[in-house]
């Protein structure tokens, strides 16, 4: 058996480890809180320009807009959200997985904009060619980021640099449930068919196909804004669930040393108690 | 007095704005507009200018910078990716960024002049507003 002062040690370590994960928890509780205030107000505007986006694609048979069409070039951009910190369970590499296990993605044809340093790191690593790095702004995004983010790539598909546009982050569902999504940007393909049917034609000021230009890279900026503040939740949320358990798991060992150092404790007398008695014994 | 709608502002960040009002007044691409209830249904892209919000007496100013805006009979709905109260305005700093603005635009060489401009138009837009206080 592990001698007593081994034991203790170990104990003081794990005891000074689960305060740290303690801690960090504590600390990503309250990140998380913000980031699903953040995430709740923003609500209205998706809503909103969602709305507005599918009732101007209603009309989209008219439009003959380059937005709207598949470009010839076979790279793709992706955007890729993840984490500037690690300790957050699988938060990381789920998103990383996601883009490396697409079967229909060549390596060669993909474009990496990372938004966060542990894909991008784990992403080079495996040798895809990458954009330009975001990794900065996911500490606390801000719309105007997401601005220039997707100037940025707008810029590429209609240079036509790359064909398609994707974004891959981590959707946020609740605090305990997040799922790793891939979206493609562009070119906009209308899912849903029977949410246009529903609505008023709308008139456009200026003509829709201006107002397709001037409109569709605010619906990519909103979407970019809002897959980012939803990573930042998932994030948290995903920390928070790693430094809980790995709290408990913590606790449990210190229940078993503490159990171990006890044991040797009472052994450790027990033999001394003997060894004076038959000292005792030996001098009468 | 004219029957009154609501008006619904929001940007990425926070609901700006909402209550019912009788008029509301903007810059768009296509030059000022102005609108009642019972208006047309209408998609309008915003240009950078002061926002009027009537309500009664009161008036409401907010410097608006971009986004569109939907309007139906009832409801306007702005989505505004820049607003801002003229309390929140930095008017040094506006007036700082409409210096450089000039500059850059009289300056020549190579520059980005929708850049320029743009940025031209979101100073003065905030210096305006900021004087309403």
């Amino acid at each position: 058996m592990a001698s007593m002062r081994d034991i203790k040690r170990r104990r003081g370590s794990v005891q000074s480890t689960q305060q740290i994960t303690k801690a960090m928890k504590l600390v990503s509780t309250v990140k998380l809180q913000r980031a699903k205030g953040r995430a709740e107000r923003s609500k209205t505007y998706f809503k909103c320009m969602y709305d507005t986006v599918v009732s101007m694609l209603s009309k989209a048979g008219e439009i003959n807009h380059p937005y709207l069409k598949a470009s010839e070039s076979p790279k793709k951009a992706v955007i890729v959200v993840t984490a500037n910190r690690g300790l957050a369970g699988g938060y990381n590499s789920n998103i990383v997985k996601l883009v490396r296990n697409n079967e229909d993605w060549k390596k060669e044809d993909l474009i990496i904009y990372p938004i966060g340093s542990k894909g991008r790191d784990a992403l080079a690593r495996a040798g895809y060619e990458m954009g330009e790095d975001y990794s900065d702004t996911i500490e606390e995004p801000i719309y105007a980021d997401a601005m220039k983010i997707s100037k940025r790539v707008l810029d590429d598909f209609a240079e036509g640099k790359v064909g398609e546009i994707y974004i891959a982050y981590t959707g946020f569902k609740n605090t305990v449930t997040h799922i790793p999504t891939l979206l493609k940007l562009l070119p906009i393909k209308l899912e849903d068919e029977r949410a246009s049917e529903d609505k008023a034609v709308l008139d456009f000021e200026p003509e829709t196909e201006e107002a397709v230009e001037l409109i569709i890279p605010k619906y990519i900026t909103s979407l970019i804004y809002g897959a980012m503040i939803e990573s930042v939740a998932s994030e948290n949320g995903a920390r928070m669930q790693a430094m809980d358990s790995a709290t408990s798991n913590a606790e449990e060992m210190i229940d078993k040393l503490s159990l171990l150092y006890n044991r040797a404790r009472q052994s450790s007398i027990t033999q001394e108690l003997t060894e004076i008695i038959a000292g005792a014994e030996a001098i009468s | 007095m004219a029957e009154r709608f609501k008006l619904t502002i929001v940007t990425p960040d926070r609901e700006f704005y909402s209550d019912d009002v009788d008029m509301v007044e903007f810059n768009t691409t296509e030059g000022e507009i102005g609108i009642y209830q019972g208006h047309a249904p209408l998609t309008v892209i915003v240009k950078p200018g002061i926002l009027t919000i009537t309500q009664g007496e009161t008036i409401k100013n907010a410097a608006l910078h971009a986004g569109f805006v939907q309007i139906l009979p009832q409801e306007v709905t702005i989505l505004a990716e820049i607003i801002e109260w003229p309390d929140e305005i930095d008017e040094k700093r506006a007036l700082a960024a409409k210096e450089r603005a000039e500059n850059r635009l009289h300056g020549g060489g190579s520059i980005d002049v929708a850049r320029a401009e743009a940025a031209l138009m979101r100073s003065i837009a905030r210096i305006n507003a900021a004087k309403m206080k």
